[in-house]
C-alpha cells in the first residue's frame, strides 16, 4: 500500500519532466538537428556571414540602446517610488507596471492610436494645420522600437531597483555623511555600489527581453528592421529556409542561454517583484520646492509615457473618421466584432479569435497550474533541487519564436496534430507560463516551515494527504497569482503563436496583428477595439495579482 | 575646568506630537567623556544625532567654541559618530571604510594610507586591513567602526551604545579596550548607553536622561552615591526599596515595617515629621549584626544565597515578606534566621510612597 502511493508520487513528479523533455528539449534539438544539417549547403551560400551577421548586429545595437534609454527614465522612477509619499503613489505604481503585462500587440496598437499615421496626435495635428498627410512619420523607425522597449521594459528596472533601493538602509549614507561626504559622494561611493547587483540584474533583464524583442519590432519597426527574432520568422514563414533559421535560433539560444544563465545565477526575487511599502526614513513626503517640482515633472512625464497610449487605444476604439476627415462617436468597432459582414475566407472574425483566446488561455492556466503545481512541489523534496530549479526555469530564456520553430519542425507532421493543430498553442503557450508559475510558486511553498510537514506525516497523513490538506491551502494566494500570470501570458502571446495559428484559428494578437497590417478605417477601429479588450483582461488580472500578492504578505 | 567646546543650549525635538528631547541643555569640555545614560526611548539616542546634524531641532542651539552649528550640514561639521549597529560599508575592505573619511577630505594618497595604518594599530587590528567587513565578528566589526569614526581626525566623538550589540564577555573585554583608547585619544567624548556600569567606566561625567530631560549630572561617584531621584536609584539598579515615614527630623529618623533607621540628612525629602518616604538599601556587602536591638537593624530569614565569583549575593525575607538583595562574604544556610546591620552610608531616602 504505502509503496504503491510512493511510486504513484514518483510517478506524479515526472509528469513535467516528460513535458518538457517532449515539448521544449525535443523540438530544440531538431532545431539543431536542421541547423547543422543544413549547414554544409549553407556554408556554400554566398554572404552568409552577412545573413547572420546583420540581424545580430542590429539585435545587439537595439537591445544595447534600448537598455541605456531604459535605465534612463527608469532610474529617476526607481528613486521617485522609493523616496517619497505622495497622493495616488499605488496609481501610478500600477501605471508604471502595466506596460509589463501587455501583450506586444497591444503595445503597438496602443503607440499606433498615440502617434501612428491615424493616430490621436497626427489628427489633431492635421485638423489644426490642415494638412494633407500626417506630419509625424514615427512608424518604422528605429525611434519607434526604442520608445516601445523603454515603455515595456521601465517597470522592470523600477521594481528590481525601486524594490531594493527603499529596502537599503540610511545608515550606511549616515555613516558616509558624518564622514564628511557630500551627496554625490554618498551616491557614487555607497549607494551605487550597494544597488549595483540589483542593478546589473534589472539590467540583464531588460536586456534579454529588448534582445528577444518579436512583436514590437515586427509591427512598429516594419520590414527594414530585422532582429534575429524577425529575421527567424521571415526565414521560416517567407523565405522558406529552415536551415537558416534553424542556424539563427541555435545563436540566438546561445546568447540567451548565456544572458539568462547570469540572472538565474544572482536572482533571488521572482520574475517580477511588487515594490515594497516599507516606511523607513527614506520615505518622505517632498519637503522642499526642488524635491516638489521634480515629483510634478516624474509624475507628469509618467502619464504621458506610461498612460496616454492606454487612454488614447481606449478612446480611438470608439471613433471613427469619416473620409472627409471628420471624427464620429461610434460603437460600431465593437459592434462589428460579433458578426463577418465581409463574408470572406480571409476574414478574420473578432468573436471568434477572443473565444479561441479565451480557450487556449483557460487551458494553459490548469496545465501550467498543475504541472507548476507538481513541479514546484517536487523541486523542494528533490535532492539537487538547484540544478533542477534552473532546468525547469530553462524555457524562460528561450525566445517564443524559437519555441514556435521548433514546434513547427518536430509536431505538425504527426497525425494528431494534422487533425487538431490548435492544440499545439495551449501546449507552447504553457511552455511559456510554466517558469512564471514555478517561480512563483516555489518560494510559496519553500516559505511553509519542514515542521508543518513533519507533523502532519507524525499524525499519519501521506505525502499526497500533506500536499492537499497542508501546502495547497497555505499557497492558495500564490498559488491564483500563477494562474493569472499564465491566463495573461496566454493572452497575450504572439511569437510563438504566429508560427502554429491556422487563419480559422486566430487569436485575438494574431488578429489584431493582421488588421493592423491590412488598409481601412474598419480594420484600424477594430484593431483598436480587440486591443482594448484585451488591454482590459490584462489590466484586470493585473490588478487581482497584486491584490493577492498583498494579501500574501500580510498572511 | 577649561572652557566648554561644545555647547548643547535647550535642544527641543517632537515626534509624532510627544516631546522626545525636552529642553536639554549641557557643556563638553575638551578631554571630557561624556556619557548618556538613559533607558531605551530615552531620547539619547535622537539628541546623538541632532549634534550630528542627521535631524534638526525644532528648538535650542548647539555652539561649537562659541559659534551656532545649527546650519552647517552633516559633512561639514567634523564630528565622528559610531552607529549602534556600526554601519560600516559592506562592499570595502576593512582598510577602505577607514580610509573613507580622509578620503573625502581629500587627504593625499600617502597620508590617507598611514593614517589607515595608525587606526588600525590604535585599534590593534593590523592584520585585518585586507579583510571584507562581512567576515568580521561581532567585536572586529566594533573595532573598525572605531577605526573608521577617528581615522578622519574629527574634532568630537559620539559612541551610540558602542557594545550594546556584543554579548556579554566580549563587552567586558572591548569595554576595557574602549576606555584605553578613548583615554589615549584626547578627543572630546559623548558616550551613549543604557548600562550604567558601562557608563561608570568610561564617563568623567554621566547625564541621567529620560523623558528627554536631564535627571541629573555628576560624576560616576556622585551618581552612584546619591542618585537624585528614586526613578534613577531604581535605574541603576537599587531594588531594595521599603515605604517609610518620617519619624523623626533631627537627627533624621525614618520609621518602617522592617524597623527603624537613622540616616545622615538628606536633601531629596522635604522634611516633615510622619511625612512619607521611601527609603532605598544599596545592595552593598552586608555583615551579620552583632546587637538584636535599636535601629538600623533587618531581621529575616535567608531565601538564597548564591555564589557569585566576586562574593556571594544574599536574598533575605523579611517579616512583613519583603524580599531583599545584598553582597556578602560568605554561604549561608537557607531558611535560617539572620539579623543585618545597616550603615547610614547604605541608605538613601525619597519624598512619597512608591507602593
Amino acid at each position: 500500500m504505502r509503496n504503491t502511493r510512493r511510486k504513484l508520487f514518483y510517478f506524479l513528479g515526472a509528469i513535467p519532466i516528460v513535458y518538457l523533455l517532449i515539448f521544449y528539449t525535443l523540438p530544440l534539438g531538431i532545431i539543431f538537428e536542421k541547423a547543422f544539417e543544413g549547414f554544409q549547403t549553407l556554408l556554400q551560400t554566398s554572404g552568409l556571414l552577412q545573413k547572420l551577421g546583420r540581424p545580430l548586429a542590429f539585435t545587439l545595437y537595439q537591445a544595447g540602446l534600448s537598455v541605456i534609454l531604459t535605465v534612463l527614465v527608469g532610474f529617476p522612477i526607481a528613486y521617485l517610488f522609493s523616496h517619497f509619499h505622495f497622493k495616488g503613489k499605488k496609481l501610478f505604481q500600477a501605471a508604471v507596471t502595466l506596460p509589463f503585462i501587455l501583450p506586444t500587440v497591444v503595445v503597438a496598437a496602443a503607440l499606433n492610436s498615440l502617434i501612428g499615421p491615424s493616430g490621436w496626435l497626427n489628427l489633431a495635428l492635421i485638423h489644426i494645420f490642415d494638412l494633407a498627410s500626417p506630419p509625424i512619420q514615427i512608424m518604422n523607425s528605429l525611434e519607434i522600437i526604442l520608445l516601445a522597449h523603454i515603455f515595456y521594459n521601465t517597470s522592470i528596472f523600477v521594481r528590481v531597483v525601486g524594490a531594493a533601493w527603499a529596502q537599503l538602509e540610511t545608515e550606511q549614507e549616515q555613516a558616509a555623511r558624518t564622514l564628511g561626504a557630500g551627496v554625490w559622494q554618498r551616491f557614487w561611493f555607497i549607494t551605487l555600489p550597494l544597488l549595483k547587483q540589483s542593478i546589473l540584474s534589472a539590467i540583464l533583464m531588460v536586456f534579454l527581453f529588448d534582445f528577444t524583442s518579436f512583436g514590437v519590432i515586427l509591427m512598429l519597426g516594419g520590414p527594414s528592421f530585422s532582429t534575429l527574432e524577425v529575421e527567424i520568422y521571415l526565414q521560416t514563414t517567407q523565405m522558406l529556409n529552415l536551415p537558416l533559421a534553424g542556424l539563427l535560433s541555435v545563436i540566438q539560444m546561445g546568447i540567451t542561454f548565456f544572458i539568462s544563465w547570469f540572472i538565474l545565477r544572482d536572482s533571488h526575487t521572482g520574475i517580477v517583484t511588487f515594490l515594497p511599502d516599507i516606511k523607513n526614513e527614506r520615505m518622505q513626503k517632498a519637503a522642499s520646492g526642488k524635491q516638489k517640482i521634480l515629483l510634478i515633472l516624474l509624475l507628469t512625464f509618467i502619464f504621458l509615457f506610461f498612460v496616454l497610449p492606454e487612454l488614447s487605444l481606449f478612446f480611438r476604439s470608439f471613433i471613427f473618421i469619416e473620409t472627409d476627415g471628420t471624427f464620429k462617436f461610434t460603437l460600431d468597432f465593437y459592434k462589428e466584432l460579433f458578426h463577418n459582414v465581409h463574408g470572406s475566407l480571409f476574414y478574420i472574425s473578432p468573436f471568434t479569435a477572443l473565444k479561441n483566446s479565451l480557450t487556449y488561455a483557460l487551458i494553459t492556466t490548469l496545465i501550467a497550474g498543475l504541472l507548476g503545481i507538481i513541479a514546484a512541489y517536487g523541486l523542494l523534496n528533490a535532492r539537487k533541487s538547484k540544478v533542477l530549479r534552473a532546468l525547469v526555469l530553462l524555457p524562460l530564456g528561450t525566445s517564443s519564436v524559437t519555441l514556435g520553430l521548433g514546434f513547427l519542425l518536430a509536431f505538425p507532421r504527426l497525425s494528431l496534430f494534422q487533425k487538431y493543430p490548435q492544440i499545439l498553442i495551449p501546449i507552447a503557450h504553457t511552455l511559456v507560463a510554466l517558469p512564471v508559475v514555478i517561480n512563483t510558486l516555489y518560494p510559496a511553498f519553500a516559505s511553509i516551515p519542514a515542521n508543518l510537514r513533519a507533523a502532519a506525516g507524525n499524525l499519519g497523513a501521506s505525502p499526497m494527504k500533506v500536499l492537499q490538506k497542508i501546502d495547497l491551502p497555505l499557497i492558495r494566494n500564490s498559488l491564483l497569482v500563477g494562474a493569472l500570470y499564465a491566463f495573461i501570458l496566454s493572452l497575450g502571446e504572439f511569437g510563438a503563436t504566429s508560427f502554429l495559428t491556422r487563419p480559422e484559428y486566430p487569436t485575438m494578437p494574431t488578429a489584431i496583428y493582421r488588421y493592423l497590417s491590412l488598409p481601412g478605417s474598419l480594420n484600424y477601429g477594430q484593431a483598436m477595439a480587440t486591443s482594448c479588450i484585451l488591454l482590459t483582461l490584462c489590466t484586470f488580472s493585473m490588478l487581482l495579482i497584486e491584490r493577492f500578492m498583498l494579501k500574501d504578505k500580510r498572511s | 575646568m577649561k572652557k566648554p567646546c561644545l555647547s548643547i543650549r535647550k535642544i527641543h525635538k517632537d515626534y509624532e506630537k510627544n516631546p522626545l528631547l525636552d529642553g536639554i541643555s549641557f557643556d563638553l569640555h575638551e578631554d571630557e567623556t561624556f556619557c548618556l545614560l538613559g533607558p531605551s526611548g530615552s531620547g539619547k539616542s535622537t539628541l546623538l544625532r541632532v549634534i550630528a546634524g542627521l535631524e534638526k531641532a525644532d528648538a535650542g542651539s548647539i555652539l561649537w567654541r562659541g559659534k551656532d552649528i545649527s546650519g552647517i550640514p552633516v559633512e561639514k561639521r567634523n564630528f565622528g559618530l559610531m552607529f549602534q549597529d556600526y554601519a560600516l560599508f559592506p562592499h570595502m575592505t576593512v582598510a577602505e571604510n577607514i580610509a573613507f573619511g580622509p578620503r573625502m577630505r581629500g587627504w593625499s594618497k600617502a597620508a590617507i594610507q598611514k593614517r589607515v595604518e595608525q587606526t588600525l594599530q590604535i585599534v590593534r587590528m593590523e592584520k585585518f586591513s585586507d579583510r571584507r567587513v562581512l567576515e568580521l565578528s561581532g567585536g572586529e566589526k566594533q573595532r573598525v567602526a572605531l577605526a573608521r569614526t577617528i581615522a578622519p581626525e574629527p574634532d568630537l566623538i559620539m559612541l551610540d551604545e558602542p557594545l550594546g550589540a556584543l554579548d556579554k564577555t566580549l563587552r567586558d573585554e572591548l569595554g576595557q579596550v574602549l576606555h584605553e583608547i578613548l583615554n589615549e585619544l584626547h578627543i572630546p567624548t559623548i558616550y551613549v548607553t543604557h548600562d550604567q556600569e558601562e557608563a561608570f567606566t568610561v564617563a568623567n561625567t554621566i547625564a541621567v536622561l529620560n523623558f528627554g530631560n536631564i535627571l541629573q549630572m555628576g560624576t560616576p561617584e556622585e551618581i552612584y552615591n546619591t542618585p537624585a531621584s528614586l526613578w534613577i536609584a531604581s535605574f541603576l539598579g537599587f531594588s531594595n526599596q521599603i515605604p517609610g515615614s518620617i519619624k523623626q527630623i533631627d537627627p533624621l529618623l525614618i520609621a518602617s515595617d522592617v524597623g527603624d533607621f537613622s540616616l545622615s540628612e538628606s536633601e531629596h525629602i522635604s522634611m516633615k515629621k510622619g511625612g512619607d518616604v521611601t527609603l532605598v538599601i544599596k545592595p552593598d556587602m552586608i555583615r551579620a549584626a552583632s546587637r538584636k536591638n535599636g535601629s538600623n537593624l533587618i531581621q529575616g530569614t535567608v531565601k538564597d544565597s548564591q555564589f557569585r565569583g566576586d562574593g556571594y549575593r544574599l536574598s533575605i525575607s523579611t517579616k512583613n515578606d519583603a524580599t531583599l538583595h545584598f553582597r556578602d562574604t560568605m554561604r549561608r544556610e537557607i531558611g535560617q534566621p539572620i539579623t543585618l546591620e545597616i550603615s547610614p552610608a547604605m541608605l538613601l531616602v525619597y519624598s512619597g510612597n512608591h507602593a
